[in-house]
């Protein structure tokens, strides 16, 4: 038999233990890549089985936890009752500079901590008061977004008239995000939810809240980093090399962002957009809307930064296309040792990833670049459009899974026996008790950064103390 | 010989050293480029001046932002609470084969997996129903009934300890008769025990889930198990303690009176299990037959009251059985549990305790001279503070400010009584229903010489410079403190020497710098 089959029957195989109806739903989320066939052949984007262990969270975790909770300078409230907020306190690291409590409250947790007479009689004058008392300590915030938990859309609270009201008396932005958890089948809703609170009450007021730099004068080589949250440093070191090719980043949206940069992302000539899936939505408004382009580039290992550097490059004139190449020149050599160096040490190990929007994609290449094969891959909430960009990374054979149970995760690893599994703070533990290696992909098992060439380093390493580990080796007892 | 052609030293690529120095997020942006870059990036935030924000900072710590950020009403800033599920899935994973649901949408359930991974280190399997927009307005019963099914069919617990979320009070669901509907149609067994328990976010805390699911239990595993006699043990219960440590230590002391007892909820392998190369999904130690005949027990002893009011008063009421409040922590909550429970048992305090107590007691003695009249901020739940209470008094601490956001007047009252019965205590203010951004006022207008608190302490040690030691829940930037006990003398000696070893590191942090602070940069201290 092939692979292609062999990995058809073990899929099958471990969906046996499911009760029909369950076996039906999660049968059409998982399959094998087969030679080219272009999005490979799951579906997505649909509600997690009840029951079932699944990693995904829901719309709040999207737009409190990924997209507007790293804007460093503006105050997330999380508006309802005390856990949704505690939970998600300090948990991505979105690196960022700035004093906390002062100027910046990233690593802060603001709640309206709803008790059961604001259920009873509603929260909006709660709300009110909150945004009041906030003008008092933190005179210094640029605004405020309200994301809503569960009980506040179930009661019907009118937070939109709330932030319309205190936006008018401050002077500040205050933006209403109706992200409560039983929206939509995971945080991905939660992504759109917070693009288009920036379409709706941000960008048309753009012009009125931007603060200019001195002598700005918008240029032709003016972008925007887009869906880079900053985990471990991530979307310094991608500014670095965008600026190395003589382009000018004047936002950075929500990796170390502020509200100002946000506001200065109509001003650019591109929008360069690292995790398609949390922010492809504004991208195409601001394309429709100002006509400003966007491109997706990946910035995971010498490969692909190479090769987006040059995609970026080509947008522009032949000076920044020159500079990318010398730019290229420069690290390339450096990026070639260290490949050499941990090749020796990883070359032909198996990986199993599952992430959650851009990784399952975007870091194969990087593990290729070390000699590392990707025999299996899936997201936690991606799309059909997800699928789609991933054929082109992966090779036939590879294990596709959409919304990956635990328990189907557990059986694959079993059979497939990968040297490295790459995922998320729910699975690690999982798998080590079953002396599997293991990262994490979304907090980078808080090392950091993995993007560009800086970031190539840390990562290489990582996954070199991660699979040779010589605690690994310890666990059969000699007598055993 | 070598070859003095091949010894030339390499000309960096792009700055860069030799391969093996990989710099990572702690020395990267340090470096010349990447503080060049922030300054750049500066020119596009909207930032306020540096002098502007400075002068903010220096009145954030004074007594009129002390005063501004008492007089609020709505805003919870850092608050040292979580919500209910937390507690009762937690006290659910001590059972044998027991399943964690969370009746609700699914993103808590991924919140409270994380949180508890995060500070054990160590898997934490949990489901929920994954109601959506449709269970919003239908409800969620046929969630319930098919998340029943395939978690049973898929998973094999032997019990589903199954709890509420905010989604699933609001919509007002309710889970009994959903529960019966589920049985009655077969998606689960009838005879399998889903203890569920009513538990919104919107009210209590943490530790109200834990006793709303910990009655629950008991409730449905003792149904009819009431026998004529007593089976001769005492139930113990430890409330929501988060080290796994002090669930082996009691164990410990009960073997040395040679006492028979049902841990109820022994978690301590479910957070920390050993590694075999083989993942294990249940590792709830308490057995459900156990559990079955805790309701013929001799008596149950609680070492967290505020967790447990309702589960005891259903055990005193319900099983008129008798039911015992300790905190065995440091050296007089020890004394007086191995006392009582001596007393009850009609056992003598075994000598292995006895000599522990001297060489605790010692080790309180010599070192007592770096902690005395030191003052101290603390947080945390009730009953861990009000331990913490009792064991810094008696080593001549002085608790100064006591920050507890999930209080209530009973609490609050026994902590001022604590207080006020010693001479170190006079000085000591409780604040209950406050957060972390209150403590941190306090901190700066009055300030102490040591915070004891879990990790989220760390902010006000960088803000306020005040050294921190981490007691409590969640330590998510320390490793393997969960190990330790922190109950009875073994324990006393363990959280005395975090506290008095930080203060003496903090010493030597002050005393450091080379021919200006290091005078009495010490060796023995």
């Amino acid at each position: 038999m092939t692979t292609v089959e062999d990995r058809k029957a073990l899929i099958d195989e471990v969906l046996e233990a499911y009760p029909d109806k369950a076996k039906k739903l999660r049968a059409k989320h998982i399959s094998v890549q087969e030679a080219e066939k272009a999005d490979c052949g799951v579906k997505s984007n649909k509600k997690s089985v009840p029951g079932v262990m699944t990693t995904r969270g829901c719309a709040y975790a999207g737009a409190k936890g990924v997209v507007w909770g790293p804007v460093k300078d503006m105050i997330h409230i999380s508006h309802g009752p005390v856990g949704c907020g505690y939970y998600s306190w300090s948990g991505r690291r979105n690196y960022y500079i700035g004093t906390t409590g002062v100027d910046t409250f990233g690593t802060m947790q603001f709640t309206s901590d709803f008790q059961e007479r604001d259920i009873v009689f509603g929260g909006d004058k709660k709300l009110a008061k909150l945004i009041d008392e906030l003008g008092e300590l933190f005179p210094l915030s640029q605004g405020t977004t309200i994301e809503s938990e569960c009980p506040v859309g179930l009661i019907g609270d009118d937070i939109e008239a709330v932030a319309r009201a205190k936006a008018k008396e401050t002077g500040k932005p205050v933006i209403p995000v109706r992200c409560e958890g039983f929206r939509g089948v995971s945080q991905s809703l939660g992504h759109h939810i917070a693009n288009d609170t920036v379409r709706d009450w941000v960008l048309p007021k753009a012009d009125e809240y931007r603060k200019l730099p001195e002598g700005f004068e918008p240029g032709p080589y003016d972008v925007n980093i887009i869906g880079d949250y900053n985990i471990g440093g991530d979307a310094w070191p991608s500014r670095m090399l965008l600026e190395e090719i003589g382009l000018r980043v004047i936002s950075q949206f929500s990796g170390d962002g502020t509200f100002n940069e946000v506001v200065m992302t109509p001003l650019a000539k591109l929008n360069l957009i690292h995790c398609y899936r949390s922010m492809n939505y504004i991208c195409r408004f601001m394309e429709e809307k100002y006509g400003i382009g966007w491109l997706e580039y990946n910035f995971f290992g010498p490969t692909q930064i190479a090769k987006s550097l040059r995609k970026i490059a080509a947008q522009f004139d032949e000076t920044i296309q020159a500079k990318a190449e010398e730019v290229i020149a420069k690290y390339q050599p450096r990026m070639d040792a260290i490949a050499a160096k941990y090749r020796a040490r990883l070359e032909g190990k198996k990986v199993m990833m599952m992430v959650g929007g851009l990784r399952p994609r975007h870091v194969v290449p990087a593990f290729t670049d070390l000699g590392m094969d990707v025999i299996g891959t899936g997201y936690e909430f991606g799309h059909g459009d997800d699928y789609k960009r991933t054929a082109e990374y992966v090779n036939e054979g590879t294990v596709i899974y959409d919304d990956i149970s635990g328990y189907e995760f557990e059986e694959f690893a079993k059979e497939l026996k990968p040297d490295l599994i790459a995922a998320g703070i729910k699975e690690k533990y999982v798998f080590q008790k079953m002396a599997l290696p293991f990262r994490q992909m979304h907090s980078w098992d808080y090392s950091g950064p993995y993007h560009g060439y800086d970031g190539f380093e840390v990562f290489a390493r990582d996954m070199d103390m991660a699979i040779n580990n010589p605690t690994w080796a310890l666990i059969n007892p000699p007598w055993a | 010989m070598t070859d003095n052609l091949d010894n030339t030293i390499p000309t960096p690529s792009c700055g860069g050293e030799d391969l093996g120095q990989v710099k990572d997020h702690f020395e990267l942006f340090h470096t010349a480029p990447y503080q060049d870059l922030f300054e750049y990036k500066r020119q596009f935030e909207g930032a306020h001046s540096r002098d502007l924000v400075a002068e903010t900072a220096e009145w954030t710590k004074g007594w009129e932002y002390r005063e501004k950020n008492f007089a609020r009403e709505a805003l919870t800033i850092n608050p040292a609470k979580a919500c209910q599920p937390l507690g009762a899935l937690f006290v659910a994973a001590g059972f044998e084969d027991t399943l964690p649901y969370s009746h609700g949408s699914q993103g808590c359930v991924a919140y409270f997996r994380s949180h508890l991974t995060r500070n054990y280190k160590e898997p934490f399997q949990a489901v929920s129903s994954s109601m959506t927009e449709d269970a919003a307005v239908f409800g969620g019963l046929s969630n319930l009934k098919s998340g029943l099914e395939n978690s049973y069919t898929l998973y094999k617990p032997k019990m589903i300890a199954l709890c509420t979320t905010c989604m699933a009070e609001v919509i007002g669901d309710d889970i009994g008769a959903y529960i019966t509907t589920a049985k009655n149609e077969g998606h689960i067994p009838e005879d399998l025990p889903v203890p569920a328990a009513h538990t919104p976010s919107f009210v209590g805390s943490h530790i109200t889930g834990y006793d709303n699911m910990l009655k629950s239990i008991l409730k449905t595993l003792t149904k009819d198990e009431r026998s004529e006699t007593t089976n001769g043990k005492f139930n113990f219960n430890l409330g929501f303690d988060p080290y796994i440590g002090n669930i082996r230590e009691l164990k410990r002391i009960l073997g040395l009176f040679g006492i028979d007892y049902t841990v109820l909820s022994d978690n301590s392998d479910t957070f920390d299990s050993p590694n075999t190369g083989e993942f294990k999904m249940y590792n709830g130690l308490t057995t459900l037959a156990e559990t079955a005949d805790s309701i013929n027990a001799e008596g149950t002893v609680f070492f967290q009251k505020y967790t447990t009011p309702k589960t005891q008063e259903y055990i005193a009421k319900e099983w008129g059985q008798k039911t015992y409040n300790f905190r065995p922590f440091g050296i007089k909550g020890t004394d007086e549990f191995l006392m009582t429970l001596s007393a009850i048992t009609g056992k003598p305090i075994p000598l292995e305790l006895q000599q522990e107590r001297g060489r605790a007691v010692d080790a309180l003695t010599d070192s007592q001279a770096w902690i005395h009249g030191k003052k101290i901020a603390l947080y945390g739940d009730p009953d861990h503070v009000l331990s913490l209470i009792q064991f810094l008094l008696e080593m001549g601490a002085e608790p100064t400010h006591i920050v507890v956001t999930n209080s209530n007047d009973e609490f609050e009252a026994e902590a001022r009584e604590l207080l006020t019965n010693s001479p170190y205590g006079q000085n000591g203010t409780v604040w209950g229903g406050k957060d972390l951004w209150h403590l941190r006022s306090l901190m700066f207008t009055e300030p102490v010489d040591l915070l004891i608190g879990n990790s989220y302490g760390k902010y006000l040690w960088r803000d306020t410079g005040t050294p921190l030691v981490r007691i409590g829940y969640p330590i998510f930037d320390r490793h393997h403190m969960h190990r330790y006990a922190t109950l009875g003398y073994q324990g006393a000696i363990n959280q005395f020497n975090w506290i008095v070893n930080t203060i003496l590191e903090e010493l030597d942090r002050k005393t450091i710098v080379p021919s200006k602070t290091d005078i009495s940069f010490d060796l023995i201290r």
